[in-house]
Order: structure tokens, then sequence, then C-alpha cells
């Protein structure tokens, strides 16, 4: 006897493409919005020239973390220039910020609404579970009919698999502020805004930031992804190396993505430790 | 005269169940099962059963028991922190369990501040931030909370101190914090659950002091938790015993000690020095007899040979005491042909208030052997205490 082949990818796609066609409209807008913010970002990082932008982060690691991580950072950023990557880490970078930024912006209500309401909590969970575990490189396959190929389904793929670990570090932040403070600020007749504001979100901060930490660091390994759909960028470098099998340009590509990756970790973290 | 004060918490029938199903859980207390039967059978744990008592306006009611008595259960069931299962809490004319979600929050404002036992200071707030946070949530202008804040911390004097952070300072410091938290906010009424529990044993004094000195200053209706029986007979004007969720015996200090409800509460006073609670007026005696003012020498010399005493007191038409008559003196007015015996009188003697500890009078007695006079506030002699009465009183509460 034969059993039946349940048929959940054919109804996926049927969703998927009632999705396209239906919403064209929203997805094509949030497409060239997307689309105009990168470009912006991109030209106004490569209009400043390579040295200036080197000194300006490497003043603002001088600032946030010390000399040692300006002197490193500054270091870094100058081989990735001496290479010849560095419109690519541009285009990486800016990648990374925005889709940090949107899914900063998607993390922290639901963050918030998932660490107030139980229900919520129960449903959010299993949702990020799924959302985390699923292999990256299948987000990219719906996010090229919705915004075609390119840097904006880059970005959404992007979104989608970074943004479970702020959420979750929101929530549990949100969540670990001790009883008897909740309790205290209760007791004086705080009003659920007021709890949130003045006791909640300022004591959850350090690990809001943690979270935040994660979610650049899923974005960017993310982004370095995305040049399978057409993203530029770092990715694309890597990508080129592969398919002329050159490991010398496919490393210097990968040391540039690692290098990026430590300064923007250092530099989130010494965030989150002054916001402590 | 506790009952002409105005009360100013009403609690009637209160009871808290955990669980889901708090009506099953009633239904078999009220069968007369008890807690440990209720959650055999149900899963319900009756955290509070019936409880009924009043908070008078300005006085200082401790509400004392063992872990797990309910005590801090109750405290949070008084502003709501935990919602009640069935009773009445009134305060002002205001039922707390049936208020609404807004009325609650202008109940909470109004009427209490709450003193917690692990301080709960906002660690990310100054001092003086902390102290303001009550009239912060109140919406009260910047300038007019930073100076009351700042009167709060001089009074638990922590002047100076504005700027730094809770995690700078010491246990006792912190604890001074959350007193000026809640005494800044003015409420009406002052929640200490258990406020000097987690303090080291001489700093927990200096407190229990203190607090003590700002009740007499300012007369605020309190309500303080703990689990520590000296405590609560040191600081409490009265004190509801708990056990297992229920009223075990309401009364002053010295009611709990001279006439403990129960074995329970026998035992649980065993430990507790007592002559440092016992007062004067437990171990006084009425006076047999007193010669008034007016009376001549020979009247007066006649009742103390009719009583067997060498010397009695002497009160003027108001019981007023005016002084001792000695057998001697008396001779002594005969013998001049005195009409009167207000000439002879001897003020070497002495008097204590009602509330006098007795182990002071011990110190009295080695000075001179007349009774201690014991009068009230109006100057009345009460009555008298004689040594042995003390060590009378003394050894049946060490026998209890």
């Amino acid at each position: 006897m034969e059993i039946p082949h349940l048929p959940l990818g054919s109804w996926i796609e049927t969703g998927l493409n009632w999705l396209t066609s239906e919403y064209s409209v929203v997805t094509r807008g949030i497409s060239r919005f997307t689309q105009t913010g990168i470009n912006s970002l991109n030209d106004g990082l490569m209009w400043l020239p390579e040295w200036a932008l080197l000194a300006l982060i490497a003043l603002l690691c001088w600032k946030l973390a010390g000399p040692r991580l300006a002197i490193g950072g500054a270091a870094g950023l100058a081989l990735i220039w001496n290479m010849g990557l560095w419109n690519p880490m541009i285009e990486t970078l800016t990648l990374v910020v925005i889709a940090t930024l949107v899914a900063i912006i998607i993390a922290l209500p639901v963050g918030i609404a998932a660490a107030l309401s139980e229900r919520l909590y129960r449903v959010i969970m299993p949702v990020l579970d799924f959302m985390q575990t699923m292999p990256a490189f299948v987000y990219l396959i719906p996010a090229i009919p919705f915004f075609g190929i390119g840097s904006v389904s880059a970005i959404f793929a992007t979104v989608i698999f970074s943004m479970p670990p702020a959420i979750r570090f929101t929530t549990l932040g949100i969540r670990q502020v001790p009883i008897e403070l909740i309790e205290a600020a209760d007791s004086y007749g705080a009003t659920r805004s007021q709890k949130l504001f003045k006791v909640q979100l300022p004591l959850s901060l350090p690990t809001v930031m943690a979270g935040i930490n994660q979610t650049i660091m899923l974005a960017l390994s993310m982004v370095v992804i995305a040049a399978m759909i057409g993203a530029d960028g770092l990715g694309s470098e890597v990508w080129r190396a592969i398919q002329r099998l050159r490991p010398g340009d496919g490393f210097e590509a990968g040391i540039a993505v690692v290098i990026l990756a430590m300064l923007l970790d250092r530099l989130t973290q010494s965030f989150r430790r002054t916001s402590k | 005269m506790d009952e002409q004060r105005p009360v100013k918490i009403k609690v009637r029938g209160l009871s808290k169940v955990f669980g889901k199903q708090p009506k099953k859980a009633l239904a078999l207390r009220d069968q007369g099962l008890n807690r440990s039967d209720i959650l055999e059978k149900t899963g319900q744990t009756l955290g509070l059963s019936n409880i009924s008592f009043d908070v008078y306006e300005g006085e200082l009611l401790v509400i004392m028991g063992l872990s797990g008595s309910g005590k801090s259960t109750l405290i949070r069931c008084l502003n709501r922190l935990i919602d009640t299962t069935e009773g009445e809490i009134i305060i002002d004319g205001e039922n707390i369990p049936t208020l609404g979600e807004k009325a609650l929050l202008a109940c909470r404002r109004r009427h209490f501040s709450m003193v917690f036992q692990n301080f709960a200071l906002f660690p990310h707030r100054t001092v003086q931030e902390n102290a303001e946070f009550g009239l912060e949530i109140r919406g009260i202008a910047k300038t007019e909370r930073k100076q009351i804040a700042h009167t709060a911390l001089k009074q638990v004097g922590l002047e100076g101190w504005e700027d730094a952070y809770p995690n700078q300072l010491s246990g006792g410091m912190q604890q001074r914090v959350g007193l000026a938290r809640a005494l800044a906010n003015d409420a009406s009424v002052l929640l200490m659950d258990e406020a000097f529990s987690a303090l080291d044993p001489l700093i927990r004094k200096d407190m229990q002091q203190e607090l003590l000195q700002l009740q007499t200053r300012m007369q605020k209706t309190t309500v303080f938790i703990t689990h520590d029986l000296d405590e609560a007979l040191n600081i409490g004007d009265r004190i509801v015993l708990l056990k297992d969720g229920e009223v075990v015996q309401i009364g002053t200090p010295e009611e709990i000690l001279t006439q403990p409800a129960d074995d329970y509460v026998r035992r649980f006073i065993e430990s507790v020095d007592r002559s440092r609670v016992l007062t004067a007026a437990s171990a006084m005696r009425p006076l047999r007899t007193t010669a008034r003012d007016s009376d001549g020498p020979r009247t007066a010399l006649h009742r103390m040979r009719d009583h067997a005493l060498d010397s009695i007191y002497v009160t003027d038409r108001d019981r007023q005491l005016l002084g001792l008559l000695e057998a001697e003196a008396a001779n002594t007015a005969i013998q001049e042909g005195a009409e009167s015996i207000s000439g002879y009188l001897t003020q070497d003697f002495r008097k204590v208030p009602p509330d006098e500890p007795l182990h002071h009078l011990f110190a009295m007695f080695s000075e001179k052997s007349f009774p201690i006079a014991v009068i009230d506030e109006q100057h009345r002699l009460q009555g008298v205490v004689v040594k042995g009465a003390v060590l009378d009183e003394l050894a049946k509460a060490g026998e209890q």
C-alpha cells in the first residue's frame, strides 16, 4: 500500500505565489524604499575618502572602547583597504547596518510583548525556534519572488535569520528583572508603562544589548551567504572566488569579513559595558 | 481604650487560596479540614484562612508568624500585590479586593508605601532617585520631589549620599534608603515586610529604635511583618500572631506574654527574655489602704496597724499621690499635736509609670524597701509593686 505524499511543499508554494501576486504592490514598495536606503547609505559611506572613514571609525572605537580597539580597528581597516576590498566592505557594512536596524525595530516591541504576556510568549518562542533552525539558505528562495534578485532580498532573509536573538534576549532581560523590584514598583502604584520604562527596560538593557550584539553577528554571516542571490559586498567576492577556484582571493575576502565581524562585535560589546 | 481609636484598615474574613480551584478549597475548609488535608485532596494551598483584624490609626501593628504562616501573603493582600480569594479589606471606606485597575493604582499611591526584606532598591537609580520613586510615579514636579526626597533622606541619616548607587551602600544603609523611599511618598500606611530581617543584629536593633522614634514623631500607621518575636515585642503596639494562615492571637506584647491564647503561643514565647518585656503593671498590686492628706496622724497610724504596714501612701481627693507617711513620722505628728499629716510626708520613695519594664524595678528595690508606687500620667496612684511580686511574676513566666 502506498502512503500518499503530504503535499506540504506545494501548499507552501501556493501560499507564497498567492502572497507574491496579491501583495506585489506592497513588496515592490518595500523593495524600492529599501533599495533607496541601501544606495544612499552606500553612497554616503563611499563618498567619504577611505582615510577619513577609517579615522572616524578609529575615533569611535577610542571613545567607546579605548585605544586598543582603536589601533586594532584602524590596522584591520587599513588591511582591507590595502587588499582592494574597501568598497565591498562598505556594501557589506551597509547591509548589516540596515538589516540590524530593521531587526531591532521589529524585535524590541515583540520581545517586550512576549515578556509581558505569557500567552504571546508561548506562541512566539516556537516561531523563533523555527526561524533560527531553518537552514538560512531556505529564506533566500522566497525572497527572490518577493523582492527580486539583489540586496533587498538579502536584507529580507537577513532580518528573518538574525532577529530571533534580539527578541529572545529582550524577553529574557525583562523577565529576569527581580520580582521584588516589580513588587516595589507595583506597591507605589506604578502603571504598566511606568513600570516598563522606569524599571523593566533600564534593568534589562545589558541583556538587550547582548541580544543586539548576537543579531549583528548573525546578520553579518547572513549577508555573506546572501551573495548567492546577488547581494553585493564581501560575500560576492567570496562567491566569485569559489566559482573561479581562487583560494587566495577567497581567503582575502574571508579575512575582511572576520575583521569587520570583530570590529562590530567589540564595538557593540563596549556599548553594553557603558550601558551597565 | 483601644476600642475608641479610629480604625484605619479593617480586615474581615480574608482568605487566600493558591491554585486554580479556590472555591473547592474553601468549601473543604468550611467542612473543617485543615491546610494539609486540603492540599492533599485538591492540590490547592490555603494561604490565609478567615483573617480578621483592625489596624488603628497611628499604631504600629506587628504581624508575626514563622515561615509559612502566611504573613508575607497577608501584607501583600493589603495592597493587593496578591489578589485575595474572599473577604474584605477596607481602608477609608474603599474595599481593596473589589477595586478596578485604575482605582487600585490610585489607592496604592494614596495609602501605601512599602519597605521590603531585601530592600528592593532600583540598582540603576541613585539614592536620591530611589527616594523620589513614589513621587515620580505620582507625577510630582521635579523640584518638589527633589526637596521631599532630600528631607526624607535626612530623616534616615543619609544626607550626603544622594548621588551614590545602592550597591555602594551597606545593608543597613540600603534599608535606610528603602525607608526614605517609603517616607518620602507620605502615604497613609507604611507596610514593612520583614524590613530588618536581612540586617545583622546590631544594626537591626538600631533600626528598630529609629523606627520607634520616627513612629512617635510622625504617628504613621504601620504594619510590620516579622518572624522574630523579640522584634515584635520590642516595637509592636499590638501583635497579630499567625499560624498556618490563621490568626492565633491578637493583643499587646504584654497580653501575648502574660495571657498566651494556646500552647502554640506559649511555646513561641518561651524563648523570650521575659523580664525585659514584662512591665510594672503586670506585677502591680492594688493598694489595700491609703491615707488622705486631710486625715489626722492617729487615723493614719490606725490604718497602718490594721493592715500591718510600717508606711502608708497619702493621696488627695483625686487620688493624686502626695507622698509617703512612715510610722515614725506619724508618731512624731501625734507628739507634736498636729491636726493633719500633710506636713510629715516624705518623697523618699520610687514612682514609676505602669509601662516601666520589670527589670528596671529590681535595681530600685536594692536601695529602699518601700513598695514602689505606680502612677499614671495624671500622677494618680494606681497601685504598688513589692519585691516579692516582681520575683513571683518572673518565676511564673519562667515556668510556662
